[in-house]
């Protein structure tokens, strides 16, 4: 049989195919050792059972592995696990959708504005990530406090929202900046106004950008536990503080597991979904 | 009354006068073309005229009412632009369709518009495709397609044809011209290249520094430049030094240091006296042999300093007695006498009286 003619067929091949192996280890080594192998503990710990002071009883009692479906039969067992689920997901949406809303014009104005002023709008929308995040949500409880807006829904969200915000004007400026100004003025030579330009020409080239900013805001707030920590009521905890509270406080392991690996499946069909929706489509920046 | 009327536009930028003074009338069914090299305004023009940019001074008329203060989307003027601007999330229907859209035309009148004009630059195949999946030269038909589906009072094209390959450039200047005759719309045309707007114009103006030099229908302003700068944009020019000797009677008698008398046709407005230059183009030139009898006004001996073979001609610069160089075609009728004349060999150059254009200084 013969061989198919490669991409980089001829002499060079092999030493080719060598580099792009030696340049792609070091990420993949990374990836599998602090990616997926405490991902693949955390789904066969949410299967095991508690130990008695934290951590995870023997997997092995009298020669039988100590498995059980326990947790999750505990999780669809209790209408309060889905509600908080739920709440997490109204949460990251409205947090989501209002970054989105605040971060387009201003990302559209960084975009159209001088390309000297340019940069320096971009640093000061990543300025804020110069002090540290704690910090930052710890002002907000004094800007709230005075208002009476603290441990209230809103709190979260707005705490939710600052936070997230450049996470949402940085890939939109990215792909904004991109657009080509000759679009807009052969819409408009053709008869389009202001709101349909915007509307047939810059929305739809923009989407991309719209998607990666919305996952970038969407996922990191789903597993939240801070903020909601720090500015939410008792009430309105969300799916990361119930993570963290069966860690840190009810030493229960495998039920936080079980929930880790349930939001996580929930953010990878949501994923899978924006990704088919917001695939660029042909020809898109 | 004209299509266009432009009266004493003018446009700065700063202390660059970009457009000085410039007045022109288009008529409808016109193929106009704005020549001249880049920098000259041409494209400002038709800015203004699209309505990007505003006049600082003079006025656009478009069927005698004025242009100012009209949004460019209110204009009955398209334009194709240099990189064509196709919208790449669109397809080429879509494209297409978008002018139509924008006026408001009913759907089912869209389908059958777009199906017309896309048959009209054979696009019918490519109707669901994107942009980035046509040649430059597919790209720039929907462009054309989509600046004349909504019937514009003027289509204005910013140098078209500027991407495209050799080749491909003059297939569009053939499919330029059927398509102006066929829909019969205005076209302004703007270029710097000047075997383009020959080749397609109806008439062209050419212009440098902001201003109109001048306007004319091609073979004028290339057979009557009106003054060097004309003369040297458009083709190869001699140019050749003389001094008006007498005016005679449907003849003038020139003379050039170290050549001696020179006999040309009658222009007006000319003195004796006067200085300027004697503008002749290499085609007009003759190459004939020492010895060769022939009949012409004016012949001159020189010597044969190089050539440049082209294929269809060869260039021969040949140097005159008085040290001016001109620059002669010869036609290779037959092959394999493409290198008849060659360097040192003494020639004669000979011209009829009517050719050539004396241009004052």
């Amino acid at each position: 049989m013969t061989e198919r003619p490669s991409a980089g067929a001829g002499r060079s091949g092999g030493g080719e195919r060598l580099t792009r192996w030696l340049v792609s280890l070091p990420p993949t080594l990374f990836l599998l050792l602090f990616f997926l192998a405490p991902a693949l503990l955390m789904l066969a710990a949410s299967f095991r059972q508690p130990g008695d002071f934290g951590g995870l009883a023997p997997l092995l009692v009298d020669g039988r592995l100590n498995l059980s479906l326990e947790t999750y039969r505990f999780f669809f067992g209790d209408w309060i696990y889905a509600e908080i689920f739920l709440r997490s997901f109204l949460v990251a949406a409205a947090t989501t959708l209002i970054c989105l809303l605040l971060a387009y014009p201003l990302a559209l104005l960084i975009a159209r504005s001088e390309r000297r002023r340019r940069d320096v709008l971009v640093l000061l929308v990543i300025l804020p990530f110069a002090s540290n995040f704690l910090i930052r949500v710890y002002a907000w409880i004094i800007v709230l406090g005075p208002f009476d807006l603290l441990y209230t829904p809103l709190a979260v969200i707005a705490g939710m929202v600052y936070v997230h915000l450049p996470f949402m004007i940085l890939p939109l400026y990215t792909n904004l900046e991109k657009h080509d100004p000759a679009l807009l003025e052969a819409a408009q030579d053709l008869g389009a106004g202001g709101w349909t330009r915007f509307r047939r020409i810059t929305l739809p080239l923009s989407m991309p950008g719209i998607w990666s900013g919305s996952a970038l805001v969407f996922i990191p707030v789903l597993g939240m536990f801070a903020i909601p920590e720090l500015l939410g009521g008792t009430r309105d905890i969300l799916v990361g503080n119930l993570i963290k509270e069966q860690f840190l406080d009810n030493r229960d392991w495998p039920l936080g597991s079980t929930l880790s690996m349930l939001l996580t499946a929930a953010v990878l069909a949501l994923a899978a979904i924006a990704v088919r929706a917001g695939r660029p489509r042909r020809g898109t920046a | 009354m004209a299509l266009l009327e432009i009266r004493n536009l003018t446009r700065c930028f700063g202390d660059f006068k970009a457009v000085d003074d410039v007045s022109l009338s288009i008529e409808a069914g016109e193929f106009f073309t704005l020549l001249g090299p880049s920098g000259c305004g041409k494209t400002t023009i038709l800015r203004m005229i699209a309505g990007f940019d505003e006049p600082d001074g003079g006025e656009l008329l478009l069927d005698g009412r004025s242009l100012a203060g009209i949004a460019p989307e209110k204009r009955p003027v398209h334009t194709v632009f240099q990189s064509y601007a196709l919208f790449p999330h669109m397809t080429v229907a879509q494209n297409i369709a978008f002018p139509l859209q924008m006026a408001g035309t009913e759907h089912a009148e869209i389908t059958a518009r777009v199906r017309q004009t896309l048959d009209l630059v054979h696009l019918v195949d490519k109707a669901r495709q994107f942009p980035h999946e046509l040649s430059g030269g597919q790209k720039q038909r929907v462009a054309l397609a989509r600046g004349l589906i909504n019937k514009p009072r003027l289509l204005l094209l910013d140098e078209p044809l500027g991407a495209l390959d050799a080749k491909l450039r003059e297939q569009m200047k053939d499919e330029l011209i059927a398509l102006q005759r066929e829909v019969g719309i205005t076209f302004v045309f703007v270029t710097h290249a000047q075997q383009e707007a020959l080749a397609i114009s109806h008439r062209i103006a050419v212009m440098n520094e902001g201003r109109i030099e001048q306007v004319g229908a091609p073979e004028q302003i290339y057979g009557y430049p009106k003054n060097r700068f004309v003369a040297d944009f458009i083709g190869t020019i001699n140019l050749l030094p003389v001094a008006v000797d007498s005016v005679g009677e449907g003849a003038l008698r020139l003379s050039a240091a170290g050549l001696g008398a020179i006999t040309c046709a009658a222009a007006s407005g000319v003195g004796v006296g006067e200085h300027g230059v004697l503008a002749l183009r290499p085609e007009q030139l003759a190459l004939l042999a020492g010895n060769e009898r022939h009949g012409f006004d004016n012949h001159f001996v020189g010597t044969v300093r190089d050539q440049l073979y082209l294929g269809d001609v060869t260039v021969y610069r040949v140097a005159l007695d008085n040290g001016v160089v001109l620059e002669a075609l010869l036609a290779n009728c037959l092959p394999g006498r493409a290198r008849s004349l060659a360097p040192g060999d003494v020639v004669v150059v000979g011209w009829p009286r009517d050719a050539g254009v004396l241009l004052h200084d």
